[in-house]
Parts: C-alpha cells; sequence; structure tokens
C-alpha cells in the first residue's frame, strides 16, 4: 500500500501503479516462502480447495446415503471396520469420509460468502461515512456502535430463530452482522487519504466523487481490506460451524461439519470417530487460515507486524 | 465521577431502543404469533379472537408501543412452552450462567497472565514460539469440539468428571476449561504484545541499568502498567464470552441462559427469546460501563469526561 500511494502523491491522480504491484506480489510470494507458517497456512488452504472442488471424485459415498446396516461403523484400520467407510459412519451409517469431503464445500462457501457480504456493506458504508462525513458519519458510526454493543451471536440467533436456518440464510446474516470492523477500518484510512495531495489535486480538476472514490480511494485501502478478511474468514469458519452445531445453521441436503459434530456428541460414549473427524477437519482448516491470514498481514501491512513483535 | 456514571447510563438508552426496534421488527414483521400459538385444529374465529386480545390487528407502531411498554415493565409474555412469565424464566438461569463464565474467565486469567509474561520477556526463543503455537490451536479449536473431546478422554475413558450437568465442583470443571482454554488462548497473545510495548519503554531500561533484578522490574515496573490492557482485554472478550457460554452450556446440558435461549430458538418460543436478548444485551452495556470504571481508577492519567 505504502507504494502505491507515494507514486501518487508526487505526481497527479495516478492509479496504484501496475509494476509495482507485480513486483510486489513476487516479493510476497518470496516471503510467504521463507516464512514457515506461512507456507504451510498456504499449502493447509490450497488442500481444502481442491478438496472442495474436487468432492465428487474424492468422495466414495453419496454424502447423505444412509445405511442402516451399516450405522455406527469404526474407521477402516480398527477392529470391525471395512475398507468401504474409511472414517467409518455415523449413526445414519452415513459415511464420514464422504460427509467431511463435502462438508469442506460448504465451510469454504459460507467463510469466504459472508467475509464478502460484510466486506462490501463495511466497505461502503465506512466510505459513505468517511466521504460525506457530518450527520451521515454520525448516524453509520453510531449504528455501528450499538451493533458492537450486541454479541454477534445473539443476533444471529435472533435473525435465524425468525427466518429459520439454511446456507444463503446463513451468508446473509453472518454478513450483515460482521461489517463493522470493516466501516471502521475503512472509514479510518479513507479519512486519511482523503487529506492526501493526489486525491485533493483528482478533485480539483474536476473529477466526480464516484471516480475519486473507485479510482483513487478504494485501491489505497485495499490492503487494510485483504488483512481484515483473512482473520475474519477464520472465524466466519468457526461461527458457522458453532450456529450449525447448535441445529441453526446448515440443513440437509448440504452436510456441515458442525451439523456433523453435533450428531456425532451423542454417540461419544460409543463410537468417538463420529464427532473426532470433523472437529479435526474444522481445527485443521482454521489453522491453515489463520497462519495465511498472518502472513498476508505481515506483507501488506508491516506496522502491524511492528505492533505484534 | 457521578456525571461521568449517569451520562454512560443515559447511552444505554439509544442502544435499548435500537435492540428492541431490531426484536419487535423480527418477531412481529416476519412471524406469525397466532399461528405458533393457536393449535392446528383452531377455527378462523378463534384466530380473530387472538389477534384482537394480543392487540395484533392495530397499526405497527401502536404495537411497537405497546411491546417497549410491557417490556419496560418487565412483560415479555407468557413462554409457550413453559407456560410461564418470560423475564423469570430467563432470571432464574441466570446464576448457572454467572457460575459458568466467572470460573472461566477466573481460569482464562490465571493460565494467560504467566504464558503472556513469559512469551514476551522470552521474545523469539523457543518458549516464546511453544506458548505462540499453543494459543494458536487454542483459537482454531472450535470450544463445541474441545467440550466434546474432553468428555471423551477425562468422561468416557477416565471416568474422572460426570458427562453433563450442573452439580459440585466435578460438575463445573470440564465445561470451565473448554470454555476458559478458549479465552485464554485470545488474552495470551494480547497480554504478550502489550508486555513486548511495555519492555520497550525508557523507564524499564532505566529500571534494567539501575541494576535492578529482571524478576522486580518484570513484576513491579512491567506488570503493573500491563494490567491496563488486561482490563480492556477482558471487557473485550465479554462478548465472546457470551457466546462461549451458549456453546459450552448446549455441549454440557448445563442448566443456564444459553442453553435456555439456544433451546428457545429451536422451539420458536419467542417470549423467551425476548426477554433473553434483552437481559443479556443490558448486562453486556453494564459490563462496559464498569470495565470502564476499572480502567479509569487503574489509569488516573484518564479523565472522565
Amino acid at each position: 500500500m505504502a507504494t502505491s500511494t507515494e507514486s501518487g502523491a508526487g505526481t497527479l491522480p495516478v492509479p496504484p501503479n501496475k509494476r509495482t504491484e507485480a513486483r510486489g506480489l513476487k516479493k510476497g510470494l518470496r516471503q510467504l516462502l521463507r516464512s514457515k507458517t506461512g507456507t504451510l497456512g498456504a499449502v493447509i488452504v490450497l488442500i481444502v480447495c481442491l478438496i472442495a472442488i474436487f468432492a465428487p471424485l474424492l468422495a466414495t459415498h453419496d454424502p447423505n446415503a444412509v445405511a442402516p446396516i451399516d450405522r455406527l461403523k469404526p474407521p477402516a484400520w480398527l477392529e470391525g471396520g471395512s475398507g468401504d467407510y474409511l472414517l467409518g459412519t455415523d449413526n445414519l451409517g452415513r459415511d464420514i469420509w464422504s460427509r467431511i469431503v463435502y462438508g469442506s464445500q460448504v465451510s469454504l462457501i459460507v467463510g469466504i460468502g459472508a467475509v464478502l457480504v460484510s466486506g462490501a456493506i463495511g466497505a461502503v458504508l465506512g466510505v459513505t461515512a468517511a466521504y460525506y462525513g457530518r450527520w451521515v458519519d454520525a448516524v453509520i458510526m453510531r449504528l455501528a456502535d450499538s451493533l458492537l454493543a450486541i454479541p454477534t451471536i445473539l443476533l444471529m440467533l435472533v435473525v435465524l430463530a425468525v427466518v429459520g436456518p439454511g446456507m444463503w440464510t446463513l451468508i446473509f446474516v453472518i454478513g450483515a452482522t460482521n461489517w463493522v470492523s470493516y466501516a471502521r477500518v475503512v472509514r479510518g484510512e479513507v479519512l486519511s487519504l482523503k487529506e492526501r495531495d493526489f486525491v485533493k489535486s483528482a478533485r480539483m480538476i474536476g473529477a466526480r466523487s464516484g471516480r475519486i472514490i473507485f479510482r483513487h480511494i478504494l485501491p489505497n485501502v485495499m490492503s487494510s481490506f485483504i488483512v481484515l478478511s483473512g482473520m475474519n474468514v477464520a472465524t466466519t469458519i468457526i461461527m458457522e460451524a458453532s450456529l450449525s452445531f447448535l441445529g441453526l445453521g446448515i440443513t440437509t441436503p448440504d452436510v456441515s461439519w458442525g451439523g456433523m459434530l453435533s450428531d456425532g456428541r451423542q454417540y461419544v460414549a460409543t463410537s468417538w470417530w463420529v464427532a473426532t473427524f470433523p472437529g479435526m477437519a474444522i481445527t485443521i482448516t482454521v489453522l491453515g487460515v489463520i497462519f495465511l491470514g498472518d502472513w498476508l498481514r505481515d506483507v501488506l501491512d508491516p506496522r502491524m507486524k511492528l505492533k505484534n513483535g | 465521577m457521578g456525571k461521568y456514571l449517569v451520562k454512560s447510563l443515559l447511552q444505554m438508552i439509544p442502544v435499548l431502543l435500537l435492540i428492541s426496534l431490531i426484536v419487535f421488527i423480527l418477531v412481529r414483521v416476519t412471524g406469525d404469533p397466532v399461528a405458533l400459538m393457536l393449535p392446528e385444529s383452531a377455527t378462523e374465529a378463534d384466530r380473530a379472537t387472538l389477534t384482537r386480545e394480543l392487540g395484533l390487528d392495530l397499526p405497527l407502531y401502536q404495537q411497537y408501543g405497546i411491546f417497549l411498554t410491557n417490556a419496560i415493565q418487565g412483560d415479555f409474555g407468557t413462554s409457550f412452552r413453559y407456560g410461564e412469565s418470560a423475564l423469570p424464566l430467563v432470571l432464574e438461569r441466570l446464576p448457572a450462567s454467572f457460575e459458568l463464565a466467572f470460573a472461566a474467565m477466573a481460569l482464562a486469567v490465571v493460565i494467560a497472565i504467566p504464558l503472556g509474561i513469559w512469551s514476551a520477556v522470552k521474545r523469539n526463543t523457543f518458549i516464546d514460539v511453544f506458548i505462540s503455537g499453543i494459543s494458536v490451536l487454542g483459537k482454531a479449536m472450535p470450544n463445541f469440539w474441545m467440550g466434546i473431546m474432553l468428555i471423551l478422554l477425562f468422561s468416557v475413558m477416565l471416568g474422572w468428571f460426570p458427562v453433563s450437568g450442573r452439580g459440585g465442583l466435578t460438575h463445573l470443571i470440564l465445561p470451565a476449561i473448554t470454555l476458559g482454554v478458549s479465552l485464554a488462548a485470545q488474552m495470551t497473545r494480547l497480554i504478550r504484545s502489550n508486555m513486548l510495548e511495555i519492555l520497550n519503554q525508557d523507564y524499564i531500561r532505566t529500571a534494567r541499568s539501575k541494576g535492578i533484578f529482571e524478576m522486580f522490574v518484570i513484576g513491579k515496573h512491567a506488570f503493573r502498567n500491563g494490567l491496563i490492557p488486561v482490563v480492556t482485554i477482558m471487557s473485550l472478550q465479554f462478548t465472546s464470552l457470551i457466546g462461549g457460554t451458549l456453546i459450552t452450556e448446549t455441549v454440557f446440558a448445563w442448566p443456564g441462559l444459553g442453553q435456555l435461549l439456544v433451546s428457545a430458538v429451536n422451539t420458536h418460543d419467542m417470549a423467551i427469546v425476548q426477554a433473553a436478548v434483552f437481559v443479556i444485551a443490558i448486562f453486556v452495556i453494564l459490563m462496559n460501563i464498569l470495565t470502564d470504571l476499572v480502567y479509569r481508577l487503574l489509569d488516573p492519567r484518564i479523565k472522565y469526561s
């Protein structure tokens, strides 16, 4: 971010330079390989994405196929297990491996989808508040303050209680309740960018507000935006799993790791595998996203790295 | 200080109004309370009578006025599942939730303060990396899964603790660990970065150059100032504590407010949902004011403005 604003400050309005961006990307990749946790995070996220994309090829069974005869079969390597069911089956005889494979789709779609929704809402409100100021700013920021006073999960519970569960509802509800951090960060950035020379000169030569916002301000907010999104994807994946665990998130035929855990809880005394594997899937995925997000933060926002030692 | 307190209490009003509006809109506009309250065999006449009795035939703004007046008097309606007034049902669950939340918070502080300080003092050593690794893991692990794994290990396999429910100390240990560890994970990281900031300051260097014992520098000079952010961290974690309590209570069948709320949401028992949301919201706001006060007591430089 620093490079692109500097290149814009000296001359007349110059949008972020493509060449410096490409150089930054290369440098970033080199940095990624140097950071062990960053590499690990990238590999985990890549694997989860591939599993989600190739789910139909990787799954050995229909994730919703019920087989009462084969209910609660242990994993293949244990006594009583069969090679047919790699990670065993749940209380309805559904194949756990196939359900985990398909569950990755839901985790990623909800995780990324909800972050996009909240990012979009937050960016629009943040830019509007900072750019137009005065009462617009006051109203938006008071709304944000009030939302912060209510625990998000509470708000989601109330909305889901009325609207009912479902994947798209979940994306929208998580998105609509999580925009405050984006609005605050974007507003702060825009407030300082607004006073920079390259924005002032753009305004002086008569550029319209829309052009200034989209061409000169938003590209410069991007890096904070990406850093924030990395962290938010991790919390959103856990949030989806939690809500599905409580029975308010994903419903059949979609498969959620959180929902699988909720099924497995009742059988933990006799069949440990039903609850263990989906939990591992969540933990590993979230760990990967956190590592990748931390690396993104270090690369894109060096100030944060200094602060966090 | 009195003035400050009055001001912050007055600031509660718009937030509570907003919450009431959200709850009202969600419940009244999108749901059909009449259909929920009547059996399926009810006639059209029954429906009309109940609609009139509930005031649902009035214009929306009048309905909101009535809803608000009742809410202020603590009347959120009758729970159709329990057949009792909703607010007392919610309030009687509070002690159980407090017990769990307090135990978890205490555990988190006991774990996080020493680990955070240790990690900062031994910055970039194996110990630091190890502690950071554990706290990242604690963040990535969903606490309901950890709860289930603790049940598997300590209740099912070892038989040390009961699987669920509320009773003596043995019932409390597993839920408190489940909730406390996830809080401690965030707290450790925050304490570490705060301590790092403090350890870089001039007065610490001065204390060290005077030849004061390192233990003393850390314990007396650094930690006392490090306490201020800890209070802020605790207040920031308050909302995750409530979210975590909801889930932990469900995992361990702990008879608290969270479990009541989750089951009310699942059964569309809106009276309970409304009462619980209000009680929690008021509580969150009061806690925020309280932490603000503690903050000011710890750091006299902050003025009540």
